[in-house]
C-alpha cells in the first residue's frame, strides 16, 4: 500500500489539519514508512482472538444519578479564546 | 542538599538543619542557573508560600515524611492557577481552572511544587525534542537527549533541580528517561493512579508514576499518588498497601525471567553487558534466573503505534480553538478556524500521530489496523500471563542504547523502534520500573523490571534490595 499526496491530504482533512507543500511531502514519506511498519501485523494469526481495548477487562462503573458538579461556567469559560454572555463565540456559520 | 533523597531531606527538615524555605530557595536558585531547559514554568512564589506552610507545620511537629519536600511536576498534570501546557503551543496560555487528582493529593501531602517540567508535546516522543519549549539536555552530557516524554522530570531529578518528580508513561515515558538520566522511575499498573486532570494522550495506556533517586523514595511517593478515584472511570478499586512495608524483604529464591527477545540484535553490546552484570548481582543475592520467551513482543511496536495514535486522534479532537487553547487569528469561517487553529497549534509529531489515528480508524481501514492491533495487544498480554506462571519478575534493558545525540534521529520510524522494550508493559497494563544499573562511556544504563499486575510492592522491594548492594543510583553528574 502506498499513500499518495492526495490521500495524505484527505487524511489531514479528516483530522481537521491542513498541510503546506513541504509538510505534505514529508508526511507522505513518513506515513508510508510508518504504515509499512504496520504491515508486520498482517501475517499474525489472530483468528478467534478477542480485541483488547483495555488492560484490566473492567466494565464501566455505575453511580447514583445525582448532581455532583456545581455550575462553574464562569470559571471554565475564563480560559476560552472568545465568549459572550456565557456562549462560546465562533465565526458566523449561517449568514 | 540537592543530591539528597526524600528520606534524608525529611530527616534534615525534622532536625531543623535547614528550613524548608531555605531548601526551596536553594532548588529555585539551581533551577534559575541551570541550562538544562528542564522546566516550562518555575512557580517561585507558590513554592516559597508552600515551603512557609511546611515550615510552620514542621515547627508544630505536625509532619509526614513528605512535608516540605520540593518536587517537579510534569506539565501534563493540571494545576489550578498555574500554566499547564503539555509542552504544546496549543496550551501555551492555558491556566488550568482545576487541579488534577494527583496535584490535589500532592498538595494535601504538604509537598512543595517547584514548577512544571518540560516534556514532548502531549507526551508524544522519546527524546523530549518534540516540545514547543525546546529540547531538554541530559545532565550527564548536554549534547545528549534526556529521553522522553518525561525528559524534563528526569533531567530535573538527575541534575539536582528537584528532589523528585512526577511523570507519565504511555509507552515508556517514565522508564526510558529515567534510564537515560540514571534515576529510578516506576510506571504502576494501569489504573493504579488517577488520570483525572492528567492531559490524555492514549487513555487505555496512560499511567502516572514517581521519578525519584531511589526505590525507597519511589515507594514513599507512590503511597501518596496511588488510589481509587471516582472521577476517573478507569481507576481501579484496588486496595493501596503501604509500599514501604516490604522494601526490606529478602529476595532469596526470587525467580527472574529474562526474555530472549529482549537480548536480540539491536541491543547495544555494552548496554547488554551492564544488564547481565546487574542480573548477576541478583544471582549473588540468591535469585534464580530463567530464560523465558515473549514471542509477540516485537509486534508491540506496530500494535502500539496504531493503538496510541488512534486514541490520541480521538482525544485531541477536543482542541479546536473554541473552548480553550490556541485560536488562530481572523478565521474566515468555522472550518477555517478548526483547520488553522489545529495546524498552527500542534507540532509536527502530534500532527503525524493524529493523522495515523484518523486514517487507521477510518471506514475501510478500521479492521485492518485498529482491530488487528487490539487483537495483537491481546496476544502480547497473554505472553506475559504465561511467563508470570513461571517467574516472579521479568528483567531486561529499558532502551537499546544509552542517550543519543540531540538532533541525531530524524526519521520517526527509527525513533519508534527505540521504544521496543518498554511498549509491551503498557499494552498489557503491567507495572514496570527502570533502575540505574551502570554506565557506558559516562552515560547511565537502566535495568527494567516488569512485574505482574498490582505487584508494585514486589518491584520496589527488588529494586531497593539491588540499591542496597550497588551504588549506581547514588552517582551524580558533574553539575551536581
Amino acid at each position: 500500500m502506498a499513500l499518495t499526496e492526495k490521500k495524505v491530504n484527505q487524511i489531514a482533512y479528516l483530522a481537521r489539519l491542513s498541510l503546506n507543500e513541504a509538510q505534505l511531502k514529508n508526511n507522505t514519506q513518513d506515513l508510508n514508512a510508518i504504515f509499512s511498519l504496520f504491515e508486520q501485523l498482517v501475517n499474525i494469526e489472530t483468528d478467534g482472538i478477542e480485541p483488547m481495548s483495555h488492560p484490566l477487562h473492567m466494565s464501566q462503573r455505575l453511580r447514583e444519578d445525582v448532581v455532583t458538579e456545581q455550575d462553574q461556567s464562569i470559571l471554565l469559560q475564563s480560559v476560552a479564546p472568545e465568549t459572550s454572555n456565557g456562549y462560546y463565540l465562533v465565526p458566523t456559520v449561517i449568514e | 542538599m540537592h543530591t539528597k533523597t526524600i528520606v534524608k531531606l525529611a530527616q534534615n527538615l525534622k532536625d531543623k538543619d535547614f528550613s524548608c524555605v531555605e531548601l526551596t530557595q536553594h532548588y529555585l536558585n539551581r533551577i534559575n542557573q541551570s541550562d538544562l531547559n528542564a522546566f516550562i514554568t518555575v512557580a517561585d512564589e507558590l513554592a516559597l508560600a508552600q515551603a512557609q506552610v511546611a515550615d510552620d507545620k514542621i515547627s508544630l511537629g505536625n509532619v509526614s515524611i513528605l512535608t516540605g519536600i520540593p518536587y517537579a511536576h510534569k506539565d501534563i498534570f493540571c494545576t489550578k492557577g498555574v500554566k499547564t501546557s503539555a509542552g504544546s503551543k496549543m496550551l501555551d496560555t492555558f491556566i488550568s481552572p482545576y487541579d488534577a487528582t494527583i496535584s490535589q493529593k500532592l498538595n494535601q501531602a504538604d509537598l512543595v511544587m517547584l514548577g512544571k517540567t518540560n516534556m514532548d508535546e502531549f507526551a508524544m516522543g522519546s527524546s523530549n525534542e518534540n516540545s514547543f519549549y525546546g529540547a531538554v539536555k541530559n545532565p550527564w552530557n548536554h549534547l545528549k537527549i534526556p529521553g522522553g516524554s518525561s525528559g524534563g522530570s528526569a533531567a530535573s531529578v538527575a541534575g539536582g533541580l528537584s528532589c523528585f518528580a512526577t511523570g507519565t508513561d504511555t509507552g515508556g515515558s517514565i522508564r526510558q528517561p529515567a534510564s537515560l538520566c540514571g534515576i529510578t522511575g516506576l510506571k504502576p499498573t494501569y489504573g493504579r493512579i488517577s488520570r483525572y486532570g492528567m492531559i490524555a494522550y492514549a487513555s487505555s495506556l496512560d499511567q502516572a508514576g514517581p521519578m525519584t533517586k531511589t526505590a525507597q523514595d519511589a515507594a514513599i511517593v507512590l503511597n501518596v499518588m496511588a488510589g481509587f478515584d471516582e472521577k476517573d472511570s478507569t481507576s481501579a478499586e484496588q486496595k493501596v498497601p503501604d509500599y514501604t512495608t516490604n522494601l526490606n524483604d529478602s529476595i532469596k529464591g526470587l525467580i527472574i525471567g529474562l526474555p530472549k527477545e529482549f537480548f536480540s540484535s539491536g541491543l547495544d553490546d555494552e548496554v547488554a553487558s551492564n544488564i547481565m552484570a546487574a542480573v548477576k548481582e541478583f544471582e549473588v543475592m540468591g535469585a534464580i534466573v530463567k530464560e523465558v520467551s515473549l514471542p509477540n513482543s516485537a509486534y508491540a511496536i506496530p500494535a502500539y503505534y496504531i493503538v496510541a495514535p488512534c486514541e490520541c486522534s480521538s482525544n485531541l479532537s477536543r482542541l479546536d480553538g473554541v473552548r480553550y487553547g490556541y485560536r488562530t487569528k481572523d478565521a474566515k469561517n468555522l472550518e477555517d478556524l478548526y483547520l488553522r487553529s489545529r495546524s498552527e497549534g500542534f507540532g509536527e509529531e502530534v500532527k503525524r500521530r493524529i493523522m495515523i489515528g484518523a486514517y487507521a480508524l477510518s471506514a475501510g481501514y478500521y479492521d485492518a489496523y485498529y482491530l488487528k492491533a487490539q487483537k495483537v495487544r491481546h496476544l502480547i498480554s497473554d505472553d506475559f500471563k504465561k511467563v508470570f506462571e513461571q517467574v516472579d519478575v521479568i528483567m531486561g534493558p529499558v532502551s537499546p542504547t544509552t542517550a543519543f545525540d540531540l538532533g541525531s534521529v530524524k526519521d520517526p520510524v527509527s525513533m519508534y523502534l527505540a521504544d521496543i522494550y518498554t511498549l509491551s508493559a503498557n499494552l498489557a497494563g503491567l507495572p514496570a520500573m527502570s533502575i540505574p544499573a551502570g554506565f557506558v562511556q559516562n552515560l547511565p544504563v537502566g535495568l527494567q523490571l516488569i512485574g505482574n499486575y498490582w505487584s508494585e510492592s514486589k518491584l520496589l522491594n527488588i529494586a531497593h534490595q539491588f540499591q542496597l548492594q550497588t551504588d549506581w543510583h547514588s552517582k551524580t553528574p558533574q553539575e551536581c
